[in-house]
């Protein structure tokens, strides 16, 4: 109950809506269970008593009745369906807004696949259970009672002897919607089988072809194809049985009414039009009961849905702004790590008693070996991580103390991966900068040496990229992620040095964009090259979350240690990937 | 993997080799040769689909019987006041109900069986044809959209063989028992209340094309804002990187708003359907009861209140089939287009085939010739030209040159993935084309770039090229590699499920992992491309050692990028611009002080490191051990 209560918020700017809908559901299903009367009325009065004259305002009156019940049926659903559209889109707002404040850490921790298909299907089924299931559900639980009431009305014998089918069809179709549930659920554990076993051997069929491995790949579809289909026969079959056999129900509720009705009938108990309406009725109840099968089991998967996004929403950033943090201005780029101690779970010492200082514009190259810390050193920076212990100052304010936007727009970041959004060019050059001018996007786009291959593609810098457009190479996403961090103009600089190998030309290309990126700011930059180390104007080498030698190239050359070790494996190993040509 | 072709750039593959997933394709009229297509794949269940027919027929006729059983009740025995005759119509009607509940389950079942048979067949039959197609067809296909073929394609065509046909003629048949029965029992009155059906047929064209507009612009903004979502969730790191939290919000909102929009206006359609459709249902029976009516004062004795409520059951029985067969309509229009789509792959030809007489290749000793051999991807476009090749049984050949030379191109024609326009290739004397694909490839160990392993378990995954390679040969392999160690540390050894459900591997034990795949395939000639990706030295280290006992004792062509490999080979072909332009040793190659001196420098000399290298690889490995 308290996942529905916390749904009332959203509900409520719409009341005056859902109220009209609810009236309108009422005033349908009373429209609907007159019809039968009026039928009942028109054979007993008209065709048994022979009342002629009053035959063409009875058939009028059915006409009349169902143009109503159209009309009201039409208007809650859309009322309802007003209602419910713009409660999901404050919700969906809502989870978008929480989902881009939630920090590194919660991101390291989910599997982004699955965070999305869980969001995009919960919010999904809700949209559905809100509007159709909400408005529907009431309407066939009104039917249903109004249609019983209606029976007990003209006849209480022949009502409670034709109903007598109704409790085993009830518990039919909710038993069915339980098994079904989870036979459909298996079908779809299979389906993601299916899908996987395919998924996988297109992406190997080079491997396949390779190891002439056809034949036991095609062993191994059969075998998940044909599970395929046994799951999904189980559910028909379950299906097919207990459609069936509600029908079946149905029609015993139908040869009750011929037979015991019949009977009361010439027994003079009732009128035939009574028995005729009886008839309809009954008619009349099957589909609503059968529908609320379906709503029951679609407003449970809500429900689990809604619990799903309120606990997604309660999860709090970790790196929050404090009340009352200040807008800092452009900063001047002196940065010091005060004893800084930070672990990902706790328990594991990823940084352990870092102390570091950076002047304004100094070139610091990182170096250490895979695990080192190096990573999650200049990643406390931008606070996308906050220390357990110690304190990041820049210009001697801690970080912490300053607004998050302020802060970031202060730090430039290229990582080692660079991502780009599906859409224009420009727009991923201009990321950081929206209102930047079409003159600066280009200015960055020619400092980072991509201007002239943008300028060749035939849209230009409208060129969409990514899934539904033009694939762009390693070497070409590494220079607009550079120039996407030019534009931003900041004083601070943190660079992942891309690691993936690219031809000379590129390689050089790339060298010239970053050489213009770092010049004239506080660069820290995680190494895998010699050459940006041995250009460096500070060496701090890391093993194991403490930095262990720190110095200028020259200097640190001159010492026995870390540094020297990973230079000349470097040089020995390293020798043939810097670009890699041959 | 190999290289793609590099023609036309990266940003040139398009849905290929696919014409049906050109964007702005329209709908047009079906080939009939796909019906042809698809029949061929029901016509093994003809027996059954007649048996679910005659099912089909009965339950028709037989869920007919409850009206006209109501209208015998009502006037022959209610209205005469005879008991014992409506007992006996009584046990009629449940003795119909009885047999409708069992023939319709039958009907059900036996369709979808065949149903969900038959498409288990095109399934099979699309995935088999998938493992002969040409490497041309995966290089111009996206794989995404091959997939969508055997995944929702088959299952439009499911919808339409299981429950499409079934309602579709379950549906027919009754529609027009019905019609039968009811002109039967009257004509006029019959008559009349068919004036509906053109009423019902102007309802239904009116929503049809609405309500598909409609509710495609739900589904495509409900894609836009997934797409965007999707985005912004593997995006965020930039996002707050670059805090753009606010501006993505207002972009979100407005998607998040246009399919608001979407979804209230397809209501405001969708919700007037069903109302229609009932208001034409309460008119049917407003004029059966006013014409039924007229009909009893104007004397007819042929019309009773029995029959006039019969009529009114039947014409609601009349609706529910027109109501479904409106839907199985657009079910068979999306089947239609994914039977073509379906076809549209089982039609690609493979390009390499096994020639009709091809030999079935014996143990081969590897010596490997290229004699002339010319070829490109696209017809007119040679990327390689006139290349001439020699290894002789057990040498190491490298091919180095600029990327887009042409090097991967060679060992794919090597490994038959593609045929060469002219040349030839031989192995041991033998052309490759008079052999069979199976009895080549089977001998050949191939460890691509980028290293693909499959889900599953590590030991698995290393024999996976030799399925009945024993435990102990497994991991003889591994060890030979230096894979066995660091594969033992794992929390279940070589039982180690990795891929999505399993662990990850670092990119430098997936390398490690592949080439103990092909080493425990014992081929006679390996094919090698070098990975280039950076990994951190000590496993580089380990690599190196690896190729090193991967390439003893066999003939190998190797795509190189470590110097170490290069030292190690026994000829070196230098490649450029799709011709071989120079040949030899490491040594007479840098004495020569041509093309291959020069990439040398270019590459290895950087900053003095081929010189410190020397003395750099003695001191590390020292270090190392």
């Amino acid at each position: 109950m308290s996942v529905l209560r916390r749904l009332w918020p959203y509900y409520r700017p719409g009341w005056p809506m859902a109220l009209l809908s609810l009236l309108l559901v009422l005033l349908g299903v009373c429209l609907g269970l007159m019809q039968p009367q009026i039928i009942r009325w028109v054979v007993d009065l008209v065709l048994q008593q022979g009342a002629w004259d009053w035959l063409l305002p009875g058939a009028a009156a059915v006409v009349l009745a169902a143009v109503l019940q159209g009309a009201c049926r039409y208007g809650q659903r859309y009322t309802m369906e007003l209602v419910a559209q713009q409660v999901i889109y404050a919700l969906r707002s809502e989870l978008y807004r929480h989902l881009q404040s939630l920090s590194f850490r919660f991101y390291d921790r989910v599997q982004t696949g699955e965070l999305i298909s869980r969001v995009t299907a919960d919010v999904d089924t809700l949209r559905q259970a809100a509007s159709v299931g909400m408005v529907n559900g009431l309407m066939n639980l009104l039917t249903i009672g109004g249609i019983v009431v209606a029976m007990l009305l003209m006849d209480w014998r022949l009502a409670l002897v034709s109903l007598l089918f109704l409790p085993p069809m009830v518990m039919a179709v909710f038993y069915y919607a339980t098994r079904s549930r989870a036979t459909w659920s298996q079908v779809q554990q299979e389906t993601a089988r299916l899908t996987a076993a395919v998924q996988e051997n297109l992406a190997g069929v080079r491997v396949v072809r390779a190891f002439a491995q056809e034949e036991a790949q095609v062993e191994r579809f059969e075998q998940v194809n044909r599970a395929f289909r046994e799951a999904n026969l189980r559910a028909v079959r379950l299906n097919s049985f207990w459609t069936t056999t509600i029908n079946f129900l149905a029609a015993l509720g139908s040869v009750i009414v011929l037979w015991y009705g019949g009977h009361r009938a010439i027994e003079g108990a009732i009128s035939l039009g009574t028995l005729v309406a009886f008839n309809t009725y009954l008619a009349n109840l099957i589909h609503p009961v059968r529908m609320m099968g379906w709503i029951t089991s679609m407003m449970a998967r809500a429900r689990a849905g809604l619990q799903r996004i309120f606990e997604l929403l309660d999860t709090r950033p970790e790196v929050q702004e404090k009340p009352g943090a200040v807008a800092v201005g452009r900063l001047s780029g002196h940065v010091v790590l005060e004893d800084v101690s930070f672990s990902y779970d706790g328990v594991h010492k990823v940084l352990d008693h870092v102390s570091l200082e950076i002047l304004p514009g100094q070139r610091v190259a990182i170096l250490g070996l895979t695990g080192s810390g190096k990573s999650s050193l200049v990643q406390l920076l931008p606070r996308f991580y906050d220390p357990d212990a110690g304190r990041v100052l820049i210009d001697g304010m801690d970080v912490r103390d300053m607004t998050l936007e302020s802060l970031r727009r202060n730090i430039a970041v290229v990582p080692q991966e660079p991502f780009l959004f599906s859409t224009t060019l420009r727009e991923n050059i201009a990321y950081g900068r929206p209102d930047a001018t079409m003159a600066e996007v280009v200015a960055a786009a020619k400092a980072a040496q991509i201007h002239e291959f943008i300028e060749s593609l035939p849209d230009g810098y409208e060129t969409v990229v990514g899934e539904r457009g033009v694939d762009l190479s390693g070497g070409q996403k590494q220079r607009v992620a550079i120039a996407r961090a030019l534009l931003m103009d900041s004083p601070i600089l943190i660079l992942d040095e891309f690691t993936s190998a690219v031809d000379v030309q590129t390689e050089a290309a790339i060298r010239r964009a970053l050489q213009r990126l770092m010049a004239g700011r506080t660069c820290l930059i995680i190494a895998s090259r010699l050459s940006t180390v041995q250009e460096a104007d500070l060496v701090v080498v890391m093993d194991r979350g403490r930095i262990v030698q720190q110095g200028t190239p020259a200097e640190l050359s001159r010492q026995e240690g870390l540094y020297r070790e990973i230079c000349r494996l470097q040089l020995q190993t390293g020798a043939g990937k810097e670009g890699a040509v041959i | 993997m190999i290289h793609g072709p590099r023609y036309g750039g990266r940003g040139s593959r398009g849905p290929g080799g696919l014409a049906l997933d050109a964007p702005g394709i329209r709908l047009r009229e079906v080939d009939p040769r796909v019906y042809r297509q698809v029949l061929a794949f029901v016509r093994p269940y003809t027996g059954r689909l007649l048996l679910a027919t005659f099912l089909m027929a009965v339950t028709a006729l037989v869920s007919l019987a409850g009206p006209y059983l109501t209208k015998v009740a009502i006037d022959e025995f209610v209205a005469r006041g005879d008991a014992s005759g409506l007992n006996l119509v009584a046990a009629a009607f449940f003795a119909t109900a009885v047999l409708n509940w069992l023939s319709s389950y039958g009907q059900t079942w036996v369709v979808s069986w065949v149903g969900q048979t038959v498409v288990c067949d095109v399934r099979s039959a699309l995935f088999r044809h998938l493992q002969r197609l040409s490497f041309r067809f995966y290089d111009t296909t996206a794989t995404g959209r091959i997939l969508t073929r055997l995944t929702s394609d088959v299952d439009a065509l499911n919808q339409l063989v299981s429950s499409g046909l079934v309602t579709l003629v379950a549906d027919t048949l009754l529609l027009v028992a019905i019609m039968v029965t009811m002109l039967k029992m009257h004509v006029r009155l019959a008559l009349v209340s068919f004036l509906t059906i053109p009423l019902i047929w102007a309802v239904l064209r009116f929503f049809q094309r609405r309500v598909r507009d409609a509710f495609r612009e739900v589904r495509r903004t409900t894609a836009d804002m997934n797409a965007s979502l999707e985005e912004s969730i593997s995006g965020v790191r930039i996002t707050q990187a670059f805090a753009r939290e606010e501006r993505n919000q207002e972009a979100f909102d407005s998607i998040n708003e246009a399919n608001r929009q979407a979804n209230v206006h397809a209501t405001a359609i969708w919700a007037m359907f069903f109302p229609a459709i009932d208001v034409v249902s309460a008119l049917g029976v407003t004029l059966v009861l006013w014409y039924g009516g007229r009909l009893i004062l104007g004397g007819d004795t042929g019309v009773t209140v029995g029959q006039v409520t019969a009529f009114i059951l039947y014409l609601n029985r009349f609706f529910q089939p027109i109501r479904d067969l409106s839907q199985v309509y657009n079910l068979l229009q999306s089947a239609a287009v994914a039977a073509e789509r379906i076809v549209e792959v089982l039609d690609q030809q493979p390009e390499v085939e096994d020639r009709p007489g091809a030999v079935a290749l014996g143990r081969v000793r590897g010596e490997i010739r290229f004699e002339n051999v010319t070829f490109g991807y696209k017809p007119g476009q040679p990327v390689v030209r006139d290349i001439n090749l020699k290894a002789l049984p057990g040498e190491t050949v490298a091919l180095v040159g600029h990327t887009g030379a042409g090097k991967s191109t060679l060992i794919q024609l090597l490994a038959r993935f593609y045929d060469p326009w002219e040349g030839r290739i031989l192995v041991d004397g033998r052309d490759l084309r008079e052999v069979t694909q199976h009895s080549w490839r089977s001998q050949l160990g191939i460890v691509l770039q980028d290293t693909f392993l499959f889900s599953g378990t590590i030991r698995d995954n290393i024999r996976f090229g030799n399925p009945r390679a024993s435990d102990e040969e497994v991991e003889a392999a591994a060890r030979a590699v230096g894979a066995d160690a660091f594969i033992r540390a794992l929390p279940r050894g070589y039982d180690t499920e990795i891929g999505e459900r399993g662990v990850t591997l670092s990119v430098g034990q997936r390398q490690l992992i592949a080439f103990a795949r092909a080493l425990c395939a014992d081929p006679a000639v390996l094919i090698l491309d070098e990975a280039t990706a950076n990994i951190d030295t000590y496993t580089e280290t380990q690599i190196q050692e690896a190729t090193r006992r991967l390439l003893q004792g066999r003939t190998a062509f190797v795509i190189a990028h470590r110097l170490s490999t290069i030292r190690q080979a026994d000829r070196i072909y230098v490649i450029d611009n799709g011709r071989v332009v120079e040949e030899g040793t490491h040594e007479s190659l840098l004495a020569r002080n041509g093309r291959y001196a020069e990439l040398y420098r270019s590459q290895f000399a950087g900053s003095d490191a081929a010189v410190a290298g020397e003395s750099a690889e003695t001191a590390s490995r020292t270090a190392l051990e």
